[in-house]
């Protein structure tokens, strides 16, 4: 789950991280409000899951109070890659006298938490890896004794000469790492990490990404959620128990497990279609999950037809069978359903289907170029 | 000859009296798995099914039945401590079907096993069957034959249906190992490939990878280097837009890093002749045997 910047930085802040004062405006108004009350020149700031939102417009200085609500007026509202702007930060504009990037994240290849830090801060960090990556320095950190003193001030000196900054720089690492285990987070960045001109070492932006499988024992954590800055289709499926992702094309996918799912959308590419949609039914045998599945894949208009490719294993047929028929009957179904099933169950299930009027197949290439072709017509 | 878990695997069964626990546990005993104990705290000294005698802990199941073998049914708010539980008496293999564990959990779970010597596979894994032999997990039985092809994949249902176009062309199995989906866990595609080029029951192993991280490609390198065996991959996700977790927890595209296009690049500069589509198994397979 992502976070928005401004609800980032609470968690920095409550972990002992310095940052500069601001909050959260949803209209010009509260904007200029927290201007006035911060004093001196503030930055506007876009809250929206997206990455450039400085090159988008969604970032803005103001010198002063009145122009801070005319950049939340213009900010408010518009949208950066496709999601609306609902809320600003307004935060001090700092002066900088340098920039650095410090994040931790959870490293698949060492199965470790990585502290990552780079004297390239400010822009990007997928670039500096890609353009120079030996402006990072990494260290993969031992979960059991958590990043050490003198291995985060080793960190800290690569960015600072000055040893009273490292230290500082040093201290802000470990509480990185420490609210990183805190909130169960499976990434967290602080770009940039800024020097002041009198020699501070502060946070001015930052990012967390939190684990999905931390939410269920950290609440506190879960209701930061903003379902209005996620597809309605995606937040009903969610609600309903199901992974579901949107995509650009007219092929709707139903499919039991995630591996299934993938490859089934890519078969449909192979015959020279486009998937609609990811979708995993998981791994349960609920009629009701096929009925609400149906029921997210019909609400998208560019679906001209929908293929089931269900591989029953502990999933049965048989019930996958009654879902189908089950929501034919509660929604309007106006795109061709295309129905593979194979596996427990099957024969019970192809009777169920056929029964209610429908035909199914077993053989999963068949079935995509069906899918195909009716989405085609 | 198969790897991991033969005639010889005495299984019990962590959370075996739990919804998919128990369900699961039925299944593998009429598959002929050894299930020789289960663990429920609170119900040591009961049977499960009248058969199948039920300890408090792990250690109690390990010293009475001489268990060898742990599978976690867990829920995945427990699942983590079940695994430290299954290492700390001893046990050799232990396979975690559960999903949803917290990835900061595997960060501390996976050194303390590997200080102990314990083998995990998984989580969010279906775990690993030899056909004929014994199954723990969740892998239906009926779609496997026994035979000399090794399996091994990230993923459940896709294995299923490319297990399923294996044994209806007359091709059986001698293992099939899922290692799960998740950003860590705790056997490589390395582990099974090295495994399956030392078993003598194995002539070609079937690879199913899919988006994220470079697990696949440390794969390739180590066919390039140490395998003499042929090796058929397939990698999910060719459609998968980046960003996005596609249901694992493991499948996410970050930034331009761990695409389907990348892993089919390794694979093919390292000799793994690539499936386009499930149904390409067959024919490559009998182009390299």
């Amino acid at each position: 789950m992502n976070l928005h910047e401004y609800q980032a930085r609470e968690i920095l802040a409550r972990h002992g991280i310095p940052l500069p004062g601001g909050a959260v405006a949803t209209t010009p108004e509260e904007a200029r409000a927290i201007a006035a009350r911060l004093g001196g020149p503030v930055v506007v700031k876009a809250q929206v899951h997206a990455g450039g939102r400085g090159k988008a417009g969604g970032v803005k200085l103001a010198r002063d109070a009145a122009e801070a609500a005319a950049h939340a007026s213009r900010i408010l509202g518009m949208t950066i890659k496709g999601l609306t702007v609902r809320q600003v930060l307004v935060a001090p504009a700092a002066d900088i006298a340098s920039e650095s990037y410090v994040g931790v994240i959870v490293d698949r290849a060492s199965q470790r938490p990585v502290l990552m830090v780079s004297g390239a801060g400010g822009i990007d960090i997928e670039e500096v890896a890609a353009r120079t990556p030996d402006r990072i320095h990494r260290l993969a950190v031992d979960p059991r004794y958590g990043l050490l003193p003198h291995q985060a001030l080793g960190l800290a000196l690569h960015l600072y000469r000055d040893v009273g900054q490292a230290r500082a720089a040093a201290d802000i690492m470990r509480k990185l790492y420490a609210a990183v285990y805190a909130v169960g987070a499976s990434l967290a960045e602080i770009n940039p990490l800024a020097t002041t001109p009198d020699g501070q070492v502060i946070a001015l932006d930052a990012k967390v990404v939190i684990d999905d499988n931390e939410l269920e024992r950290h609440p506190e954590i879960a209701a930061l959620r903003d379902a209005t800055a996620e597809a309605p289709s995606e937040v009903a499926a969610r609600e309903a128990g199901l992974t579901f992702i949107k995509l650009e094309g007219s092929v709707g996918c139903c499919v039991n497990g995630a591996g299934l799912a993938m490859a089934t959308m890519d078969l449909v590419k192979y015959y020279g279609g486009e998937p609609a949609n990811f979708l995993d039914i998981g791994g349960s045998s609920n009629p009701r999950k096929v009925v609400d599945a149906l029921r997210i894949i019909t609400a998208d208009p560019t679906v001209r037809a929908i293929l089931f490719n269900i591989f029953g294993g502990i999933t049965r047929c048989d019930d996958v069978a009654n879902g189908i028929v089950e929501a034919t009957r509660q929604l309007r179904l106006t795109v061709p359903l295309v129905i593979r099933l194979t596996g427990t169950n099957e024969e019970l299930a192809v009777r169920i289907l056929t029964e209610a009027g429908f035909s199914a197949l077993t053989d999963m290439d068949e079935a995509v170029k069906q899918a195909v072709a009716q989405a085609g017509a | 000859m198969s790897v991991f878990l033969d005639q010889n695997t005495r299984l019990v069964v962590q959370g075996i009296t739990g919804r998919d626990g128990s369900f699961h546990t039925r299944q593998m005993i009429s598959y002929g798995t050894k299930v020789v104990a289960g663990v429920t705290p609170g119900k040591g000294g009961q049977l499960f099914d009248g058969v199948v005698p039920i300890f408090d802990t792990v250690a109690d199941a390990v010293r009475e039945t001489r268990a060898n073998t742990a599978v976690i049914y867990v829920p995945a708010a427990a699942a983590a401590s079940a695994v430290f539980e299954a290492a700390d008496a001893g046990l050799g293999l232990v396979v975690c079907i559960t999903e949803g564990i917290p990835v900061l959990d595997m960060t501390r779970v996976l050194p303390y096993l590997h200080e102990r010597g314990a083998r995990l596979i998984g989580p969010n894994c279906p775990g690993l069957i030899s056909p004929g032999k014994s199954k723990v997990g969740i892998i239906p039985g009926n779609i496997c034959q026994p035979g000399r092809i090794g399996v091994v994949s990230r993923s459940g249902t896709l294995t299923y249906e490319i297990v399923h176009q294996l044994s209806t062309q007359g091709y059986g199995q001698s293992t099939c190992i899922g290692i799960g989906g998740d950003p860590l866990i705790g056997t490589s595609f390395i582990h099974c490939l090295s495994a399956f080029q030392a078993d003598a029951g194995t002539d070609a192993v079937v690879m199913i990878g899919e988006i994220g991280g470079t697990d696949e490609q440390q794969a390739a390198e180590f066919v390039t280097q140490a395998m003499t065996k042929p090796v058929i991959g397939f990698v999910a996700g060719q459609t998968a837009p980046p960003g996005r977790r596609m249901g694992h927890a493991g499948a996410i595209i970050s930034g331009s890093s761990g695409t389907a296009a990348e892993k089919m690049a390794a694979f093919e500069r390292a000799g793994i002749s690539v499936m386009r589509r499930p149904a390409d198994v067959v024919p490559l397979l009998k182009e390299r045997l």
